[in-house]
């Protein structure tokens, strides 16, 4: 049951993903966007992570994702027009890409030998109480500093908004 | 098997139920409108217009469907679906009443108790906005865009203000399943002032109520913030360019939208299915009390200068009601109708709250809409969650 709920939304996550690229249409790409981002949010739940779940459909798919369309609506963007792409990007790209996996595949397998399959429902490790509980205690300095930077992020982009104006 | 087979049964009673709420909120909205302007309202198909949501469903089903030119197909016929789905999906998770026990087997009335009800609906509350900006995209026209981009921007802005509100009731009800929340509030002060979350000590979350009422105004675009569909600057907003079925889609999107609202804040604040006061004090005998009076009323109506028509439909409309009263006192039925009609009443009194704003006040202007929720609304909840969260932490 999990194994198939798992695969259907493995392919739904990569069909989107796929999409976003290939979409010529910006608005298109970025529901395809919510598509990987509702997917995942189901594969969290398998993992036993409810609250992760939620809040990546409430802050990406909700407010990102929605943010990105308001943009894309503000300034018309309109469909992207294909350049003709030189014949070295499929020739050298493909080859460079499989072995870019090849690699990656290998320094994973190399590193970890003893890994088991994921286990798939029934672990219940991120419901809300348990992360809240990490948040403030084990990563109690990571969690502030983050804050801090992301308050950092909006001074700035105020500053910079009002340089602008003047 | 029999866990599929009740939770079958649960989903259409409460698809049924619900769209059959959809077709007379509609109805009952424009009588309570007509009442506020003094006019009668819809009278003229079946008694009191009682039949007007169907003639309305056949004239929508009838209508030309049509796709303007340069739209984007796809996209111009996903957004009504996603509305209308997204808005159906968060009644899976609202609690009716209490665990029952019918025939030996013990179940919720709930469609499903999940431990992250609250984060579930805000999550799909937060997709409903694909709908609308979706239909003001594609349809290829200024006033739907316009429409669509105002309503990205304001639904955006008040799930903030809403988030803190709700987030207050969570320090106090200490979980995230709405069944648990409701159970919290189940105490009486002084034995009979009712501990719902309005009331609740040590702080009292009256405030996030407000917060949380007028968030759901603007999250379900209705009067004074239905800027994304204003009839005075941009024709009807974003489904401007929808006829027939599709056009119904966002009608139905909406009003779905408002019932679960309602439904969430009667959970969150009110005490779900709780009575006003204890059951020792006789609770349980208002709502057959209630009925009786509106049978009397029927009958008495009948009696008097009645027109021809309504001296045979009022009787029957008090027979009707007569028949409710007795079931809310048959032993059988009362543990599942009577805190069905403590939910009901409580959702419907919010419900006429929307009607009633939209009869009496007038449209924001945009950049009040926006500077209201940024520079008033956010504050107030930030600091509700702050003083809720620190009495919660010296005496909770």
């Amino acid at each position: 049951m999990h194994t198939v709920l798992f695969l259907i939304f493995a392919a739904i996550a990569t069909g989107c993903g796929a999409l976003v690229v290939t979409r010529r249409q910006p608005v298109s790409s970025a529901l395809a966007l919510v598509g990987v981002m509702v997917s995942l949010a189901a594969l969290y739940l398998m993992l036993g992570g409810p609250f992760i779940a939620a809040v990546q459909i409430i802050v990406y798919a909700g407010a990102i994702v929605v943010l990105f369309i308001f943009v894309i609506m503000l300034l018309n963007a309109g469909r992207e027009r294909r350049t003709e792409g030189s014949l070295m990007a499929p020739l050298l790209g493909i080859p460079l890409l499989i072995s870019l996996v090849g690699a990656l595949s290998y320094v994973v397998w190399r590193a970890f030998p003893e890994t088991q399959m994921v286990r798939l429902g029934g672990n219940v490790v991120g419901t809300p109480a348990q992360v809240g509980r990490s948040l403030f205690t084990t990563y109690l300095l990571p969690f502030e500093i983050t804050s801090v930077l992301i308050l950092i992020a909006i001074v700035g982009a105020v500053v910079l908004a009002y340089k602008e104006l003047d | 098997m029999s866990f599929y087979f009740i939770a079958l049964i649960k989903i259409l009673v409460v698809i049924a139920v619900l769209l059959l709420a959809l077709l007379y909120l509609q109805w009952v909205e424009r009588k309570v409108i007509a009442h506020i302007q003094v006019r009668p309202g819809p009278y003229r198909v079946g008694p009191h217009g009682l039949l007007q949501p169907l003639a309305d469903t056949i004239k929508l089903l009838t209508k030309e469907d049509l796709l303007p030119p340069g739209a984007n197909r796809f996209l111009y016929m996903l957004a009504p679906f996603l509305a209308i789905t997204l808005s159906l999906i968060s009644i899976a998770v609202i609690p009716f009443g209490p665990i029952i026990e019918v025939a030996g087997t013990i179940t919720y009335m709930q469609i499903t108790d999940i431990s992250i009800g609250v984060l579930f609906i805000l999550a799909i509350s937060s997709l409903t906005v694909y709908g609308i900006v979706l239909a003001g995209w594609s349809s290829n026209s200024k006033y739907p865009l316009l429409g669509g981009l105002r309503a990205s921007a304001q639904m955006v802005s008040y799930e903030l203000p809403m988030g803190m509100a709700v987030a207050s009731v969570l320090l106090l009800s200490n979980s995230l399943s709405l069944r648990e929340i409701v159970d919290t509030q189940s105490n009486y002060y002084w034995g009979f002032f009712p501990a719902w979350n309005v009331f609740r000590e040590p702080f009292p979350q009256l405030i996030s109520f407000i917060i949380f009422l007028v968030a759901i105004f603007a999250e379900t675009n209705r009067i004074p913030f239905d800027l994304p569909e204003a009839e005075t600057e941009l024709v009807a907003g974003f489904h401007t360019e929808y006829s027939s079925m599709k056009f119904a889609g966002f009608f139905m999107a909406e009003y779905a939208n408002m019932i679960t609202a309602s439904a969430m804040a009667t959970t969150l604040f009110l005490g779900g299915w709780l009575p006003l006061w204890p059951e020792k004090f006789g609770s349980s005998y208002v709502p057959p009390a209630v009925f009786l009076a509106a049978s009397a009323l029927a009958f008495w109506g009948a009696l008097g200068r009645a027109r021809r028509q309504d001296r045979r439909t009022l009787p029957i409309a008090g027979a009707v009601f007569f028949l409710l009263a007795v079931m809310f006192l048959v032993h059988v039925v009362n543990f599942i109708v009577v805190p069905l009609f403590w939910f009901a009443a409580k959702t419907a009194l919010i419900l006429f709250t929307f009607m009633w704003v939209r009869g009496t006040l007038p449209r924001f202007r945009y950049d009040q809409l926006m500077g209201f929720t940024w520079k008033f609304l956010f504050p107030v909840a930030v600091v509700n969650l702050m003083i809720t969260g620190l009495l919660v932490g010296l005496i909770g």
